[in-house]
């Protein structure tokens, strides 16, 4: 292959914690949808910061209000980060994810709104956004292994060119970052329907396998409890149908070329958690494509490829997330959203190797500072995953 | 020049990677597990990204994608025609 991966480096910034980022981000993160305003008027103030406004954090309680902290707190402590300004309604939930993106070891700091208003908020957002901008403004990249990089994997507005051409590309390069100890994740459980058994026979361990069997059957039976029909609006998606894709199995065959042919899962992950090392993992996770890739980005992970088949034009306010795409007529209409064109495939001009290492040589590029498609054109979708009514 | 392609040799479908193919128009295939060519005749017009069958299909037949099922024909399906929503259904939920 064109790249020596054994000895392939990449700039990127040094954490506190030792993780490695390769954005630099000043986070402005509202803990609830009222602090968005507050949030959005600092980063307006302070050039170069960023607010991530969502509409949630108001009365959630137990397994759903866990995961809202861990959602923030993991996008506060990711590597692409290098300092957050925390904002909320209230200083104790605000104080709450403060501390645990300052486990990190990174600048953060909160305020609360109540009993100050926003204008006094933005105030004193504002001067510790201008710091911490100063300060990151100053920070170098330096050159780092490549098992340093986390790698994660979604597909969206697939179709058929996706199982054969998209998705395949991204197995091919997750099968050559494995072996050097890159760490790696997949998921969409819904997304793995007809082919969960492929994904089972491909776990590390019967106790990763069940796990994995645990996670999967848990999300059908959220899909069986509320399903009115069959998903055929859903699941597949009406942009999948339009594609070609007939059924939720075959868009799962599709979907699982992502994880390649040789790597095999080390473990699952809860929706957010920290992997606890490197290897392939599995994440528990909703199909949609900004929910996914915010939990990814969550989970700490610092790149994405995104192989898409009619088009989906998504990013994350932190995570680049790489697009690639193999239908000639989707490459051709939307050419501002690619990253990579894998169209070659079907026409035998390019072999899937030779795709990968397409793919691998944008990862590199992407990891050393070059803007993707989706972050030129300023897709920023954070959307925070639900698991009930808030009380 | 690859009109369609297969996954597998085992597979009922094929799909169409190229735009505009009409009803009537002698299709080539690439099957690409095994790196073999087949030739099928088209019955419809097929979008590309969509399917045609390169195997006749019973109702409720398996239909069979990268070597897996993918769900049963829910009307007969001649070689060379459109296979999709109207003709293939989900096995699951």
């Amino acid at each position: 292959m064109s790249i020596d991966l054994k000895s392939a480096s990449f700039h990127g910034y040094k954490r506190e914690n030792g993780r490695i980022g390769v954005r630099n981000h000043v986070l402005v993160l509202p803990v609830d949808d009222l602090s968005n305003a507050a949030c959005e008027a600092v980063a307006n103030n302070i050039k170069g910061t960023l607010a991530i406004p969502h509409p949630y954090g108001r009365l959630q309680f137990g397994a759903d209000l866990e995961l809202h902290f861990k959602t923030l707190i993991g996008t506060g402590s990711n590597p692409n980060v290098a300092a957050v300004v925390v904002i909320g309604i209230e200083d104790g939930w605000a104080k709450e994810i403060a501390d645990g993106i300052a486990k990190t070891g990174k600048p953060v700091t909160f305020f609360g709104i109540e009993g100050h208003g926003d204008m006094e908020t933005i105030r004193r957002g504002s001067k510790a956004a201008k710091d911490y901008m100063h300060w990151a403004s100053e920070l170098r990249r330096e050159e780092r292994p490549l098992k340093d990089l986390w790698v994660s994997t979604k597909c969206g507005e697939s179709d058929t060119t996706s199982g054969i051409g998209a998705n395949p590309c991204v197995g091919n390069a997750f099968d050559k970052l494995y072996v050097h100890g890159v760490t790696l994740v997949f998921g969409e459980t819904t997304e793995l329907t007809g082919g969960e058994q492929l994904v089972a026979a491909r776990c590390r361990t019967p106790e990763v396998r069940d796990k994995f069997m645990f996670m999967f059957n848990r999300y059908q039976e959220v899909i069986d409890r509320h399903k009115t029909s069959d998903l055929m609006d859903s699941q597949p998606t009406k942009g999948n149908i339009a594609g070609g894709l007939t059924t939720i199995e075959e868009k799962a065959l599709g979907n699982i070329q992502k994880i390649g042919k040789k790597c095999v899962v080390d473990g699952v992950l809860d929706k957010a958690e920290v992997p606890s090392g490197s290897g392939l993992w599995f994440m528990d996770s909703s199909s949609a494509a900004a929910e996914m890739v915010t939990l990814c980005a969550a989970s700490g992970y610092t790149v994405h490829f995104f192989p898409t088949g009619q088009g989906n034009v998504i990013g994350n306010p932190i995570l680049p997330v790489i697009k690639l795409c193999a239908n000639p007529r989707t490459v051709r209409l939307m050419p501002e959203h690619i990253d990579v064109d894998v169209s070659g495939i079907t026409r035998k001009e390019i072999n899937m190797d030779q795709a990968g290492d397409k793919l691998l040589e944008m990862m590199f590029r992407t990891a050393n500072g070059r803007l993707t498609a989706a972050e030129a054109l300023g897709h920023r979708e954070f959307v925070l995953t639900r698991l009930y009514e808030s009380a | 020049m690859i009109h369609f392609v297969v996954h597998d040799e085992n597979d009922s479908v094929g799909v169409v990677v190229v735009e505009g193919v009409k009803s009537g128009q002698e299709l080539t295939g690439w099957i690409m597990d095994q790196d073999k060519e087949i030739k099928v005749p088209a019955k419809n017009d097929i979008p590309i990204g969509h399917k045609l069958a390169i195997r006749e299909l019973k109702a409720n037949e398996t239909v069979v994608k990268y070597s897996v099922d993918i769900g049963r024909a829910v009307a007969a399906i001649k070689v060379g025609e459109h296979a999709h929503v109207h003709n293939i259904k989900t096995k699951r939920w």
